[in-house]
């Protein structure tokens, strides 16, 4: 008898895989990956660091407002990128800034994932009545423009919530809204992708051996679908964040109390014309440097997952 | 085709009354309609006689056919916030929006379709990859984000065109105009502008991959092998080809333009649709906030039926396909 090669471990698995050659040999996904390592690094552990917790008022001081960036003239130790009216130092802003924009872009996105695949997964299995429901509900939902979805969304819920809630309950109403005006784009990618492997013959077989319809959709034909949905949610992380960080700016997201970096920006834009311009230019940079981290790693995915770029 | 045609504007009609419901549930239950028009020395007596008044007593279903009625004939109440009506505040404001969608649509286009063409021919090409990377950050800017850097360059540091208002405007008729005063064009510039870039950058993306595909074809070869100038094959014969996807994703985005425009309404501060929107949603004007979105929504789901139609009437091959 031959003895069966041993299955490899994951870590293995993965090294061996045409995805990690693919990365191994892209400077620009290297490079764009490690740049989003060091942004949520630095963000999650910036409490070690910073010299200040900038949410917490009893540590901010007047006397050290308006400093500019320390290379400037008038620029002080431990200010690195400055202060702004209050004191605030602006690099830990920054990074607690980014903390919230980066939880909020990942819970949205996880969330409308969620959301997304399920209905997409049931709509697509039992077809039917169902199916155009649940599609055209989708439909309509696409009809109108995603912004305005979630400034809708976002406002009215807030209106909804009781007022003692408002502040502290700030964030969990952007993810709704996030997830409201996104959950539609992988409802329909996995919808048309359900659709063609049921009625293939390892989802009848599954079926005759009367496998439960929950576990037929979740472990044998969820897996088959996920390629385009990665794709996907690497990109509208970046959306996520773009869309957070708008709301935050036209004033209707995170309040000035936990500022992420939209709200940073909206405070700052006031003292452009003052030529303080170090108090917005700073979270203007940080949140490009994100998105375009992760823009750059999500067209990456897409070619590289692309069967016909091989 | 005409029932092709029935079938796609039923479709329209109920993705309209589908967000007329909406903006209905909005209006009907998002803080009470009564409460936010009276003051404190209203008594009970007079509340109900203005609920009653309002046909706030009746069934939900009549309420809503009665919003719907309303709103087909423009008439979405009155602003919580002045007492003015809804519809004369967004007429007020609606030029001011198409004038800078349509510029920026404009400056999309002739930006973005030479560069497009540009990278397609160049492919591989120190500039044309420059531009693609330049392509990708300016899909991840963020339009509030262009807009302050714009303003902070040209306006703050550079001081050559203003950074909010509309500057001087002439009327001609109920329509307003800045393009017939120097500082109305000279205020027109950054919002534009800004409110295009991201445009360019789909146009330019758009058009380098359809041409790619072009190039590939048979005619291309034949007009090389019998010796067109270079130009002429590529601004003339292949372009030709690929201006209808261009066409169709121009019109269609007319509608998100105006939906993205209340970001660059409120950095340039410039009076618009938009930003009497993002001012109602701040003061709860759920009056003004249902009508911009049913406003918005139908001009939206307008341009993208008038875009399926054209399509069939063109490639009757899609009347099978959708109908």
């Amino acid at each position: 008898m031959t003895a069966l090669p041993r299955p490899l471990s994951r870590l293995a698995r993965l090294r061996q895989s045409d995805l990690w050659w693919s990365f191994t040999h892209n400077r620009g996904a290297m490079a764009a990956a490690g740049l989003l390592l060091v942004l949520i690094l630095s963000a999650f552990t910036a409490p070690l660091y910073v010299p200040q917790n900038p949410f917490d008022p009893a540590q901010l001081d007047l006397l050290n407002a308006e400093y500019p960036p320390i290379w400037a003239e008038g620029g002080q130790w431990p200010y690195i990128l400055g202060t702004d009216t209050q004191g605030r130092d602006i690099l830990s802003a920054i990074l607690y800034g980014s903390r919230i924009s980066i939880l909020i872009g990942l819970a949205s996105v996880v969330l409308a994932l969620v959301v997304g695949i399920g209905t997409g997964l049931v709509a697509g299995y039992y077809g039917g009545l169902i199916e155009n429901l649940l599609m055209r509900f989708g439909d309509i939902l696409l009809s109108i423009p995603t912004i305005l979805i979630a400034i809708l969304v976002s406002a009215i819920v807030r209106e909804l919530l009781p007022p003692a809630l408002r502040e502290v309950g700030a964030g969990g109403v952007l993810v709704l809204a996030i997830v409201l005006s996104g959950w539609v784009q992988y409802a329909r990618t996995v919808r048309a992708q359900t659709a063609v492997e049921r009625g293939k013959e390892y989802v009848q077989a599954a079926q005759l051996l009367k496998v439960p319809a929950r576990r037929i959709m979740f472990r044998h034909i969820l897996p088959n679908t996920l390629t385009p949905i990665l794709v996907a949610a690497t990109l509208n992380f970046g959306m996520a964040i773009l869309t957070e960080a708008t709301l935050s700016f036209l004033g209707i997201g995170m309040p000035a109390s936990q500022p992420s970096l939209g709200t940073l920006i909206r405070l700052g834009n006031q003292f452009l014309f003052s030529g303080m311009w170090w108090i917005t230019v700073f979270p203007v940079l940080q949140l490009c440097l994100l998105v375009v981290a992760v823009n750059i790693l999500g067209d990456w995915l897409r070619d590289a997952l692309n069967p016909k770029l091989r | 085709m005409i029932v092709f045609l029935i079938k796609r504007l039923a479709n329209a009609a109920l993705v309209m009354l589908a967000v007329a419901l909406m903006a209905f549930l909005i209006f009907r239950f998002v803080g009470d309609p009564v409460q936010l028009m009276v003051n404190e020395q209203t008594t009970q007596a007079e509340k109900d006689a203005l609920r009653e008044n309002l046909g706030l007593n009746d069934p939900v279903a009549v309420q809503f056919l009665r919003f719907v009625g309303d709103a087909v004939q423009g008439d979405f109440g009155v602003s919580y916030r002045n007492q003015q009506e809804v519809m004369s505040l967004i007429a007020e404001r609606f030029p001011a929006t198409i004038e800078l969608v349509l510029l920026a649509t404009i400056i999309s286009l002739v930006v973005g379709v030479p560069l497009g063409v540009y990278t397609a021919i160049h492919r591989g090409s120190w500039v044309s990859e420059g531009l693609q990377f330049l392509s990708i950050i300016g899909v991840s800017l963020p339009s509030f984000v262009i807009g302050i850097l714009l303003i902070l360059v040209f306006s703050v540091m550079l001081n050559i065109a203003p950074a909010f208002g509309r500057g001087d405007v002439v009327s001609l008729g109920w329509w307003t105009t800045g393009l017939l005063t120097p500082s109305g064009r000279a205020a027109l510039i950054l919002p534009s502008v800004a409110l295009s870039l991201y445009q360019i950058t789909l146009v330019m993306r758009l058009v380098r991959a359809e041409m790619m595909e072009v190039l590939r074809s048979d005619f291309i070869k034949f007009a090389r092998a019998r010796g067109v100038p270079r130009w002429r094959i590529h601004y003339v014969h292949a372009l030709r080809n690929c201006l209808m996807p261009v066409v169709t994703m121009t019109a269609m985005n007319i509608g998100s333009l105006i939906a993205f425009a209340l970001i660059t309404e409120t950095v340039f501060q410039w009076p618009g649709m938009g930003m009497l929107f993002i001012q109602a949603v701040t003061f709860v004007d759920i009056p003004v906030m249902a009508a911009y979105l049913c406003i918005v929504s139908f001009i939206f789901v307008a341009l993208n039926t008038l875009v399926d139609i054209t399509y069939a009437l063109i490639d009757p091959r899609l009347r099978m396909a959708r109908g």
